[in-house]
């Protein structure tokens, strides 16, 4: 059982002078293994912000963010361990697999930082999680340019998932690929923290996914979480205008059955 | 900080930096030729000349080098260089300020005419880019390769001692006197021909293969293909949005490469006897006369960062994000 | 919705993988690299076993053919103490490309260490660097080298190599910098922080390999440079005029009063230097079109549409008809 607390977090950045702006005020949650939030707010909410200041790609202002209790470490083999519980999937998987590194690269790198398995069972071990991400063996030669995008993307999973993590934040991981393959790549992220009782952050701005996808809904609105609460109590009956707002610009997929249905079949 | 400020900021910390260099590069090597040629030339030179050479070089100086630093500093902004010890001991500002304009009037405007030159061609073979005015590439690339010196004897072999057109060396006539008639400014120009058209030669090259890449580059642009689109005719796509965005790094480079650009240029003095800066540098070489040469590599580089600054200035006015965002 | 995971149906052709040493190189395969890389092939050779091919000893004085024209004893002729030409031009060749080479490599590690250093580190240490490099760029180098090297007595190859490279290694460490600031916050390296990558694995195995293109073309450019500066320090005597290499050549020539008319004397080594130049730029032009793959496209694509009858120049619609 793994749970990340976060405390009263905000972030100011310096603009250029000495003008600052409140990414993230007053942020807090608390995300557990097993359990799915979904972050839902439109570009420059503070989503990403939240991203990383949790795997501590940035550091926040003020607040805390605790792992179990204990407030993530700076530096040395502590934040390692850190890193090894708290794994990320980016948004671009055009961006975030190094061009120049095979794919047994990605994946071996995590096994090896985190002594996963045992040397000799590295090779093994990284075939197992191309399986598990439904990929085939024979990509391992491969750099990242030959793969598809969504095959791209299941690499980065896999990547994540290599250090037996018990947490996953995962920014956006389908809002790049093509809309055909995107209920793929989520399903399959949904199957892996079912089997592996992750803890998943889902940021994203598609409220249908989040819906069919999370236990719970976070919304952001400019840096300050606005409404939360169980995922369909929040679509069906949103308090805050923000959230209706957002719902309504959302194409829903239930109101534009009912609205092809009701007008006559052309 | 604005960006004018940070500009100001870099030019005072270079500033700094090449006098501290000129500083502590005598004391840092050994031997120490100077105090070997006073001794040789005990009585001649004036108790104030070796003050001031050994404030400058540090000579046996008992005193703390941050003491040193500070006299140093003092003659500097007194306007004291020190004396030349080639020259008669002459002061070395005075050998300077003789071979300054010569430098400025010759390196300069050739390097200038250059620029504009190469600039504009490279401007005319990146929009006609693929035609046969690309013939010009690999011409421009061995001009640029080709060491300065070599090209100057040989213009000069060409165009002075076969053919007689213009004179090989010198800044004008012997014997005329430099003043401001048509006729002697005529005699100035006549005998810098040579010298500045070797200077445009090799320099045109580097300018005319930046424009070009940068035009090339550019012209991928959408908002080209929207001017095009838009009609307006190619003479005003060319310059008015393509060049005009393609010669703003090509600016920038100006600025950075002015330092090895004249250092280039200085031996064209050599070669040529014209009597600016490199030419003196180089007499104070073959004399080992250090104080004319740390004088004249503290000019030449508060020179170059002037040169610099007037750069930065005409960027700032193509360009004006510079004034908001610190165009590095 | 259906909710089954659609597995590996997203693929797309792949190629055959190629190896990481390969991938290295690939900046180089292209025409205008491989010329350059031979002639540069062809310099390297002359320079290792050039006491083996040149047919007299370079210093060697013989007075029955002094300043003789190129005949078949003297392929490029004789100099006013009868010393063969082409002997001396094979001999310095080493002197050439070894301080070519030494300064290029020294002024590399240079830029690398302070361009990425100041690309990686943020905020005052970077400014401190990059206000280092802005400062050795604006400093003419000529005028310092000669001062540096007119200190010394007998300055050995490596001295001057590295006198070459202090002066020389600004212009690589910035373009460094400027890319590794727009490497470092590209998600696949925050993607190895993450991970829980070291620093020093994060700059020399996740960085590096992509800047290679970068530090393979401020390395041609250190080399062309010093090869120019130090022809230049022996043409103008700073540097011992006892070691051949071409400026040395240049300097008895000039002081012999070869130009113009003992053409042979001066025009072999002068053409050698523009050679060695000429190809370094060439290697150069493959790596930018390498890197900026509008610089190649732009001339075949153009010359395309020419043979269709359009001018590139002329506007949208031709362009647009040509898109892929």
């Amino acid at each position: 059982m793994t749970t990340l607390e976060l405390r009263n977090v905000s972030k100011k950045y310096r603009i250029r002078g000495s003008k600052e702006m409140l990414a993230l005020d007053d942020v807090s949650f608390t995300l557990e293994s097993g359990k799915t939030i979904a972050l839902v707010g439109q570009s420059g909410s503070g989503k990403s912000t939240i991203a990383k200041i949790i795997t501590q790609l940035e550091t926040a202002t003020s607040g805390s963010v605790l792992l179990d209790g204990v407030p993530i470490p700076r530096r040395g083999r502590a934040l390692r361990a850190y890193r090894q519980q708290v794994r990320m999937v980016f948004q671009d998987p055009f961006a975030s697999l190094n061009p120049y590194h095979t794919i047994r690269h990605h994946l071996e790198r995590p096994l090896r930082l985190h002594h996963v398995v045992p040397v000799a069972e590295i090779d093994a071990e990284v075939i197992r999680l191309l399986e598990r991400v439904r990929l085939a063996p024979d990509l391992v030669e491969r750099r990242p340019h030959e793969l598809s995008g969504g095959q791209r993307q299941r690499v980065a999973i896999a990547r994540a998932l290599a250090s037996r993590p018990g947490l996953l934040v995962a920014d956006e991981p389908v809002s790049m690929l093509d809309v055909s393959i995107r209920l793929g790549v989520l399903n399959l992220l949904a199957e892996l923290q079912r089997e592996s009782n992750l803890g998943v952050l889902y940021i994203t701005h598609d409220l249908a996914t989040a819906r069919h996808f999370s236990d719970e809904i976070m919304v952001l609105n400019s840096g300050v979480v606005v409404e939360r609460g169980a995922a369909d109590d929040v679509i069906l009956n949103p308090q805050h205008p923000y959230t209706r707002q957002l719902r309504d610009a959302s194409p829903n997929p239930d109101v534009l059955f009912a609205k092809t249905k009701g007008a006559s079949r052309a | 900080m604005s960006f004018f400020l940070r500009r100001a900021a870099f030019y005072l910390f270079t500033a700094w930096a090449a006098i501290t260099i000129n500083f502590f590069l005598p004391r840092m090597l050994k031997g120490d030729p100077i105090t070997a040629y006073l001794a040789r030339n005990q009585g001649k030179v004036s108790p104030e000349a070796i003050d001031s050479l050994r404030i400058l070089f540090g000579l046996d100086n008992p005193k703390p080098i941050w003491q040193q630093y500070i006299e140093y500093w003092g003659s500097l902004l007194s306007g004291d260089l020190g004396v030349s010890l080639s020259k008669g001991l002459a002061p070395v500002s005075a050998v300077i300020a003789d071979a300054l304009p010569w430098t400025l009037g010759l390196v300069g405007v050739s390097t200038i005419v250059s620029f504009v030159i190469g600039t504009g061609i490279g401007t005319f073979i990146g929009w006609r880019r693929g035609s046969r005015a690309e013939a010009i590439v690999p011409i421009a690339t061995f001009l640029s390769t080709v060491p300065y010196f070599w090209l100057g004897l040989i213009v000069i072999s060409v165009f002075s001692t076969t053919l007689r057109w213009f004179p090989a060396s010198h800044a004008y006539s012997k014997g005329t006197i430099p003043n401001f008639s048509f006729e002697f400014i005529g005699d100035v120009i006549y005998h810098s021909a040579l010298p500045a058209f070797t200077i445009v030669l090799t320099s045109l090259g580097g300018w005319v293969l930046g424009m070009r890449n940068m035009m090339v580059t550019v012209l991928d642009e959408d908002y080209v293909t929207v001017a095009q689109a838009k009609g307006l005719s190619p003479f005003r796509v060319m310059y008015g949005y393509a060049a005009r965005n393609a010669v703003l790094p090509q600016l920038s480079s100006f600025a950075l490469s002015l330092g090895f650009i004249v250092g280039g240029t200085l031996i064209m003095e050599m070669i040529f006897s014209y009597p600016g800066l490199g030419l003196r540098l180089f007499e104070a070489t073959l004399a080992k006369d250090y104080p004319l040469m740390q004088g004249m590599f503290l000019v030449i580089t508060l020179s170059v960062l002037v040169a610099n600054i007037l750069a930065d200035v005409v960027y700032a006015i193509m360009d004006p994000r510079s004034r908001q965002e610190a165009a590095s | 919705m259906s909710v089954t995971a659609t597995g590996v149906t997203d693929a797309v052709p792949v190629s055959v993988s190629g190896r990481s040493f390969r991938e290295g190189f690939s900046m180089f395969r292209n025409a205008k690299s491989i010329t350059g890389l031979s002639i540069l092939a062809v310099f390297t050779l002359l320079a290792i076993f050039g006491p083996l091919i040149a047919p007299y000893d370079p210093d060697a004085i013989d007075l029955l053919h002094r300043n003789e024209a190129p005949t078949w004893g003297h392929l490029l002729g004789t100099t006013h103490m009868g010393q063969d030409i082409l002997s001396q031009i094979i001999i310095g060749t080493r002197g050439v490309m070894i301080v070519g080479f030494l300064s290029g490599i020294f002024a590399t590690i240079i830029a690398v260490l302070v361009g990425v250093t100041a690309g990686y580190v943020a905020g005052a240490k970077s400014e401190a660097l990059s206000a280092l490099t802005n400062v050795f760029l604006v400093v003419p180098g000529l005028p310092l080298i000669i001062i540096v090297a007119s200190q010394f007595e007998d300055p050995s190859v490596v001295l001057i190599a590295a006198v070459l490279a202090i002066t020389g290694w600004a212009w690589g460490a910035r373009v460094l910098r400027a890319q590794t600031m727009s490497l470092r916050n590209r998600d696949f390296i925050q993607a190895a922080r993450v991970n829980g990558e070291p620093l020093y694995r994060i700059i020399a195995v996740e960085m590096l390999p992509n800047l290679l293109a970068v530090i393979a073309s401020s390395f041609v450019g250190t080399v062309t440079a010093a090869i120019l500066a130090q022809t230049t320090l022996a043409f103008v005597g700073v540097t011992p005029i006892s070691n051949w290499n071409w400026g040395t050549i240049l300097f008895w020539a000039q002081s012999n009063n070869a130009f113009p008319d003992k053409w042979w004397w001066y025009l072999p080594a002068g053409l050698c230097i523009a050679l060695v130049g000429v190809a370094l730029a060439l290697v150069n032009f493959g790596i930018d079109e390498y890197v900026n793959p509008r610089l190649r496209s732009a001339g075949m694509r153009a010359r395309a549409l020419r043979k269709r009858g359009f001018k590139p120049s002329d506007g949208a619609t031709a362009v647009a008809d040509t898109r892929n």
